[in-house]
C-alpha cells in the first residue's frame, strides 16, 4: 500500500499503576481505513486518545510522518476526532459547529504571524462540507433540533472541514440504531474515499469492521490479538479469543497428528493447517456456515440436534456432539432431536495455537445466554476505561 | 388536575397567596390611592404618589449605580474562583467551598459590625495605619494634616458590604454552570485547534452564561434593594431606595402610599432589568435552564 504515516512503538499506557494498554506496536499507513476493534475496556479508546493527543502514553513513543509526537498537544495537530457523543457546542448552530475550527486563527509556517481564514473561504468550506455530509439547508439549525443521525454529520463534517490528515472516529455509530447504522458505514467508507483521507476507527461491533476497513487490529486486555485484512481476521484467526470476537465459532480442543492431519474427538481430520510440532494440543475453529449436515450413516461425525432458531437466510441449529454443543448455520431444517452427520471440508477447519483464551469460548451450551449479553452490548454505546487527562 | 399528587402543592400555594401575592397586591393598591383619615388608611385614587416620584431620581440613580458597580466587582471576583474552584479536584472544592459559605453562617449585623468597626475613623484599619507611620509620612510628603482615611460612611463602604455579603450569590450558580459542562466539548475544541485561552473564550465562557445571569440576579436583586448595608456602611450620606421606603412606613416621614409606589417602580425597573439580560442572555440559548 502506500507510505507509513503513524507508528505507535511499545506503548503502554498505565492510570495509577493499572496498565490498560500493554507494549503496542502499530502502524498506520497513509488513506487507510484502519479499526481498532475490541470489546470494553480493551484499550482501543485510549489507543485513539493517544494518537489524538489526549493522553500521553507512559512509555513508548508516537511518531506521525516520521516525527515524534509523544508531547505534542491536540490543537497542534494534523488530527481530528469525531468524539463518541459527538460533543457538539450546543450554544453554536449547524453553521458555527462546523465552522469552529476554522474561525481559529492558524500560525502561517513562513510568516510565523497568525493569520485569519478569509470569511467567504470559511463560508465555501463550511457549504461544501454540507454538502459532503447530505445537510444542505441544514446550516441555521441549532444542534438541538437535529436527530442522532444528523448530529453525527455534523459532527464528521466539523472534523473534515479542516483537512485534516487522518481523522479519528470513536464509535461514531454507537448511538444509532440499526438501519441508520448501516446506511452511515457505507457513508463514511464513500467519504473516506473520496477525500482520500486515513481514518481510524473504534468500534466493538465487528460486522461493522469487516465491512468497512481495509485493515482490523483486533484488541483485547490491553494487547494487541492480531492485525490483519477483514478476510485474514475471519478466515485465519490467530487465536480462539479473535475467533470468537470476530463471527460465530466452534472452538474445539484437538491434536496435530501430521501437517494437514487434526484429530478432533479421537476422530482425524484433513485441514490445510501445518507446521505444528508432531502431536501438539491446538484449538481447532469451524465456523457454523463451513458444516455440510448429511444423512447420521454418512457424516464424518454423528450428533443429535438440541435447538433450532431460524434467522431468515438460514436456521441457528445447535448440536450435540458427545457433549460438546456445536452451532451450525444451515439451509436445511433438522427438527430438535434428531439424529444429523455432519461433514466438514478442509478449508472449513482451521487449527491455531494454544494461548490464554484456549478454553474460554467455542462452546454453544449457554447460546441463548450468549445471544442476550450481545443484546445488551448494543443497546448502551460504551462507556470507556474511565481515566480522562483533565486540563 | 393531571397529577394525583397535585395537593402535595397546596400547602406552598396558600403560602404563596398569603405572602407574596396578597402583599404585592396591598402594595399596589396603595401606591394608586391617597391617604384616607389617617396616612394607614386607603383614600381614594390617586396619581400624586408617582408624580412625587421626580424628588428621589437621585436615590434612585445611586441605588442603581452601586448596585451594579457591587455586581460587577462580585462577577470580577467571583467568576474567576468559580472556574477555578470548578477546574481544581473535590478537595479544593470543598476547602473553597466552605470559605465561601463560612461567612453566611455569622449573623449578618454582627459581620457587618465588624466591618463597621474596621472602617470607623478611629477603627482597626486606620489604627494601623497609625501605627505604621503612614499618616505622618503622607503628611510630611505632601504638606497635609490627616490622621485617618475616610472609609466608614462613603459609598465605597457601602459596595464592599453589599460585595462582602452577596458574593457566594454569584460564585456558587456559575460554579455549579462550569461543573457540569461536558469536559469532551473541551476536548473537542482543543482537537479543532484552541488553545486553551481559545476553548475558554469559544466554549467555557459561553456556555457559563446562564450560571452568570442567575449570579447576576441574586446579587444585584438584593443589593439595589438593601437597607441595612447602606444604614450600617453608609450612614446618612448614602440613602439608598430601601432606606427611602424604610423611613415611609417606619421613620418620621410615615406615608405608606408613597412608599408603596416608590417599591412598586423599584419592582419594574428590577424586573425590566432581569427580562433585558434573560433576552441578552437567550440569544446564546441555554439561559432557558435556570
Amino acid at each position: 500500500m502506500s507510505k507509513e504515516l503513524i507508528r505507535l512503538a511499545n506503548c503502554t499506557m498505565a492510570f495509577d499503576g493499572e496498565v490498560v494498554l500493554d507494549n503496542i506496536n502499530l502502524y498506520i499507513n497513509d488513506k487507510e481505513f484502519l479499526t481498532l476493534l475490541g470489546p470494553s475496556g480493551c484499550g482501543k479508546t485510549t489507543t485513539l486518545r493517544i494518537i489524538g493527543g489526549f493522553q500521553e502514553p507512559t512509555s513508548g513513543d508516537v511518531f506521525f510522518d516520521g516525527v515524534r509526537i509523544n508531547s505534542i498537544p491536540p490543537h497542534k495537530r494534523a488530527v481530528n476526532t469525531v468524539f463518541q457523543r459527538y460533543a457538539l457546542f450546543p450554544h453554536l448552530n449547524v453553521f458555527e459547529n462546523i465552522a469552529f475550527g476554522l474561525r481559529i486563527p492558524k500560525v502561517d509556517p513562513e510568516t510565523k504571524q497568525k493569520v485569519k481564514l478569509p470569511e467567504q473561504e470559511i463560508h465555501d468550506r463550511v457549504m461544501e462540507m454540507l454538502q459532503v455530509v447530505n445537510l444542505k439547508g441544514f446550516e441555521k439549525r441549532r444542534i438541538t433540533q437535529l436527530s442522532g443521525g444528523q448530529q453525527q454529520r455534523v459532527a464528521i463534517a466539523r472534523a473534515l472541514v479542516n483537512r485534516p490528515k487522518v481523522l479519528l472516529l470513536d464509535e461514531p455509530l454507537g448511538a444509532l440504531d440499526l438501519k441508520l447504522r448501516k446506511d452511515m458505514q457505507n457513508e463514511l467508507k464513500r467519504i473516506q474515499q473520496s477525500l482520500g483521507i486515513t481514518f481510524i476507527y473504534v468500534t466493538h461491533d465487528q460486522e461493522e469492521a469487516l465491512a468497512m476497513s481495509d485493515t482490523v487490529v483486533v484488541m483485547d486486555g490491553g494487547k494487541i490479538q492480531q492485525i490483519g485484512t477483514p478476510e485474514d481476521i475471519y478466515n485465519e484467526p490467530k487465536n480462539a479469543f479473535v475467533a470468537d470476537f470476530i463471527g460465530e465459532s466452534n472452538i474445539l480442543d484437538g491434536i496435530m497428528r501430521a501437517d494437514g492431519v487434526v484429530e478432533i474427538f479421537n476422530r482425524k481430520f484433513q485441514c490445510l493447517d501445518k507446521g505444528f510440532l508432531p502431536d501438539e494440543p491446538v484449538d481447532v475453529v469451524i465456523r457454523p456456515e463451513d458444516v455440510d449436515i448429511v444423512p447420521e450413516d454418512q457424516g464424518q461425525l454423528k450428533g443429535t440436534v438440541t435447538s433450532v432458531t431460524f434467522k431468515g437466510v438460514h436456521y441457528d441449529t445447535i448440536v450435540d456432539f458427545y457433549g460438546f454443543k456445536w452451532l451450525i448455520q444451515t439451509t436445511d431444517f433438522c427438527p430438535v432431536d434428531s439424529r444429523i452427520g455432519i461433514k466438514i471440508d478442509p478449508d472449513g477447519i482451521h487449527v491455531m495455537k494454544k494461548s490464554q483464551y484456549s478454553g474460554m469460548f467455542g462452546d454453544y451450551s449457554s447460546y441463548s445466554e450468549e445471544y442476550d449479553e450481545i443484546g445488551d452490548a448494543t443497546l448502551e454505546p460504551e462507556e470507556e476505561e474511565g481515566e480522562r487527562d483533565e486540563e | 388536575m393531571k397529577n394525583k399528587l397535585s395537593w402535595l402543592a397546596g400547602p406552598y400555594v396558600l403560602w404563596m397567596t398569603l405572602v407574596v401575592i396578597v402583599p404585592i397586591l396591598l402594595v399596589v393598591v396603595y401606591a394608586f390611592t391617597a391617604s384616607g383619615e389617617t396616612a394607614a388608611d386607603i383614600g381614594g385614587f390617586t396619581l400624586d404618589n408617582f408624580s412625587r416620584m421626580g424628588t428621589y431620581t437621585v436615590i434612585f440613580a445611586r441605588s442603581f449605580q452601586l448596585a451594579l458597580v457591587a455586581t460587577l466587582v462580585c462577577l470580577l471576583i467571583g467568576y474567576p474562583l468559580a472556574y477555578v474552584m470548578a477546574k481544581e479536584g473535590p478537595g479544593f472544592q470543598r476547602v473553597a467551598m466552605v470559605i465561601i459559605m463560612l461567612p453566611m453562617w455569622v449573623n449578618f449585623l454582627l459581620r457587618t459590625y465588624a466591618w463597621m468597626a474596621i472602617l470607623e475613623n478611629n477603627g482597626i484599619l486606620n489604627n494601623f495605619f497609625e501605627a505604621i507611620g503612614l499618616f505622618d509620612l503622607i503628611n510630611g510628603l505632601f504638606g497635609t494634616d490627616i490622621s485617618f482615611f475616610p472609609m466608614i460612611r462613603t459609598q465605597g463602604a457601602v459596595v464592599l458590604g453589599m460585595v462582602y455579603n452577596y458574593l457566594p450569590f454569584m460564585v456558587l450558580p456559575i460554579y455549579s454552570v462550569i461543573i457540569k459542562l461536558d469536559h469532551s466539548l473541551v476536548e473537542a475544541a482543543r482537537d479543532l485547534g484552541a488553545s486553551s485561552a481559545g476553548v475558554f473564550r469559544r466554549v467555557t465562557l459561553p456556555l457559563s452564561l446562564p450560571g452568570v445571569l442567575s449570579g447576576v440576579t441574586m446579587v444585584f436583586v438584593p443589593s439595589v434593594s438593601t437597607f441595612a448595608i447602606s444604614r450600617m456602611m453608609g450612614g446618612n450620606n448614602q440613602m439608598l431606595l430601601g432606606n427611602l421606603i424604610e423611613q415611609q412606613f417606619l421613620g418620621g416621614a410615615y406615608n405608606p402610599h408613597l412608599g408603596s409606589a416608590i417599591a412598586l417602580v423599584m419592582m419594574i425597573i428590577v424586573v425590566a432589568c432581569m427580562w433585558i439580560m434573560n433576552r441578552f442572555g437567550e440569544g446564546e440559548e441555554q439561559a432557558v435552564i435556570l
